[in-house]
């Protein structure tokens, strides 16, 4: 009989261990983006400290993952509540965890003052390029000819304007000596992970941090494993990946 | 902790967004979250004119979707946030509304109602007592104080922080426009003066202890999976809401004992409602008032009682019945008779009732 080796899941401390098995669909880009977040929690030893509030849509999902006091809001207003936690509570790290569509689009007013008033918090952005939770629709950031949903022949962007570049945006708007922005992606956790860190060493130093995550969304997108990651190179082409304000995010 | 500005009996001469400014720093709120809606401005300008006393918060928002959601932010947090709005920003404030309702997250809010629908007026009107009852998505688990005057929004703004925070149901102040630009004489005091001690707030994130030693994480959300899992928590609500009912109605009754005609009105116009009683009476008409104070919930008790007294009621707001269809919900099985007078998004004079409670006299109202 053949033995059965059962080793511990190796999970970050931050990790809730209680929920078991992923919520979120196979090959989902969220456990890995918040598996990287929820090790640079454990670097920094900010656990006790951080709140995490996540958003509507795949990302609420999210709402016990974690092993942070957390808060599930609602579609694009995770950023008022995680802002309204770290105004009234000046010790508290506010990490607000969102897609897309809850970012760009229904949240995007929340986002741009956030970064025009340099909110003491992280956004984290997880762009996917698509609306998964509802099925998979046009997102703000949904690639020029991508089929969705809502775009069963391609994204036209005569019709429909081209991707939101959400990084790019922020960057153009925030202050630079106190923000950190940075577009990151699911292909490389080790920098994913890196990355989320000095966004929040920047909130640790008074400042905003907005990191955009490009990410994977095989179930909507309808690829298989080879598919998906050439779908993800393709993204990496078109919205850069890189830091394009450090703020005070060295340690 | 804040500063608490009044110590001592203090009568002052002020608009309505003034004294609920004071009213909350009575109440020792300690942060309020706001965006510019006129007629409720000045609550915003008094709260940060008093900043350098008080040593409080503010924080003046994008919009009052994050008004509503940033200081559920900060209640969540801790502190006795707060936050006032009007018109079409009680109407989209109502995103937020319905997760305080939800997550039973103690939400005061002061509403200085305009004319509606859409932008209408900035001046006053009666057209959100629906909306502030029973706006979201949801079973309308909220407490509505409707004031008639500044004493009341001195009191009842006080008592909404305690209310809110005692029972964890969204707490209103309901006035309006009138209100909040008048200026009236308002005794201020310091809540301790007369009894009242504020309830403690609480840390619902970040509270004491540590994750892993003292206590498990807290993962607060508003989303379920199931619909049963779903009726069973807003069953409890209910339950809850029923029991709270009980001890939170209020309702003012002048001259309603002995009334023939009884006329039911909430808010300001139950002010123009007394003059023309006294008015009425000095004719020999047996006019009578009930006012609903906390118009969500009623109190269906009394309320039942005075109009079972009266020969003919009378409804008046400056709506279309608002405050009426929720009463009337209430009469069931009565079968008094009634008249209305409704004006929508304008104001109601003594006149206006004297005339037509003595019309109601020549005419008598039919079942």
């Amino acid at each position: 009989m053949a033995e059965v080796l059962t080793l511990p899941p190796n999970l970050p401390k931050s990790q809730n261990a209680e929920v078991g098995a992923s919520k979120f669909c196979p090959g989902c880009g969220h456990g890995i983006t918040l598996k990287a977040l929820a090790n640079a929690v454990d670097e920094l030893d900010i656990k006790q400290k951080t709140v995490f509030g996540c958003d509507i849509g795949c990302s609420l999902l999210s709402w016990n993952y974690l092993d942070l006091d957390t808060v599930q809001t609602h579609h694009g207003r995770t950023t008022p509540v995680i802002y309204g936690v770290t105004r009234a509570n000046p010790e508290a790290i506010g990490i607000a965890y969102m897609g897309d569509g809850g970012g760009l689009a229904i949240g995007s007013q929340h986002l741009v003052n956030a970064a025009v008033r340099s909110e003491r918090m992280m956004i984290v952005l997880v762009n996917n390029t698509n609306y998964g939770m509802t099925g998979g629709q046009m997102s703000p950031t949904t690639m020029p000819g991508q089929k969705t949903e809502t775009t069963p022949y391609g994204r036209d962007c005569e019709v429909t304007g081209r991707p939101a570049k959400g990084a790019e945006m922020v960057a153009a708007i925030a202050n630079p000596e106190k923000s950190f922005v940075a577009r990151s992606s699911v292909s490389n956790v080790r920098k994913l992970q890196s990355t989320f860190k000095k966004g929040l060493i920047n909130v640790q130093n008074g400042g905003f941090s907005f990191i955009e995550v490009l990410s994977i969304c095989p179930l909507n997108w309808r690829t298989n494993n080879v598919d998906t990651l050439e779908r993800l190179k393709t993204m990496e082409e078109f919205f850069e990946v890189k830091e394009f304000l450090q703020g005070k995010s060295e340690q | 902790m804040v500063n608490k500005l009044i110590k001592e009996d203090t009568k002052m001469f002020l608009t309505g967004n003034e004294v609920l400014a004071y009213a909350a720093n009575a109440a020792e709120a300690e942060f309020m979250y706001g965006y510019p809606i006129t007629p409720q401005n000045e609550i915003m300008h008094t709260w940060c004119k008093l900043l350098p006393k008080t040593e409080a918060g503010f924080l003046q928002t994008e919009d009052e979707i994050s008004a509503g959601f940033s200081t559920l932010g900060g209640i969540l947090a801790g502190k006795r946030a707060f936050t006032a709005t009007a018109g079409p920003g009680n109407v989209i404030m109502q995103d937020a509304q319905s997760m305080a309702e939800m997550m039973r997250i103690p939400f005061v809010c002061a509403v200085m109602q305009r004319g509606g629908p859409s932008t209408a007026t900035v001046i006053y009107a009666q057209q959100e007592t629906r909306l502030t009852c029973f706006g979201g998505n949801g079973e309308g688990f909220r407490i509505v104080y409707s004031t008639a005057g500044h004493q009341d929004l001195y009191d009842y703004m006080i008592k909404a922080f305690n209310t809110a925070w005692k029972y964890r149901f969204p707490t209103y102040v309901l006035a309006d426009g009138y209100q909040g630009k008048m200026r009236e004489p308002v005794m201020l005091y310091d809540p301790a003066s007369r009894g009242i001690s504020m309830v403690p707030t609480e840390k619902a994130l970040l509270g004491p202890g540590q994750i892993g030693i003292d206590r498990k994480s807290v993962h607060m959300r508003n989303t379920y999976n199931m619909e049963e899992e779903l009726m069973e928590v807003l069953e409890g609500y209910q339950k809850d809401y029923d029991k709270m009912a009980e001890e939170v109605a209020e309702y003012e009754e002048y001259k309603a004992e002995d009334a023939e005609i009884l006329i039911i009105a909430h808010g300001i116009v139950a002010r123009s409602a007394r003059t023309a009683i006294d008015e009425l009476r000095a004719k020999g008409i047996k006019a009578g008032l009930f006012r609903p104070i906390t118009i969500r919930p009623l109190a269906v008790k009394p309320l039942r009682a005075a109009v079972s007294r009266a020969k003919q009621i009378l409804f008046t707001e400056s709506a279309n019945g608002q405050l009426a269809q929720m009463v009337l919900e209430k009469l069931y099985g009565l079968n008094t008779p009634y008249s209305t007078l409704y004006k929508m998004g304008v104001g109601v004079t003594g006149d206006d009732l004297v005339s037509k409670v003595e019309s109601m006299i020549k005419e008598p109202a039919m079942i």
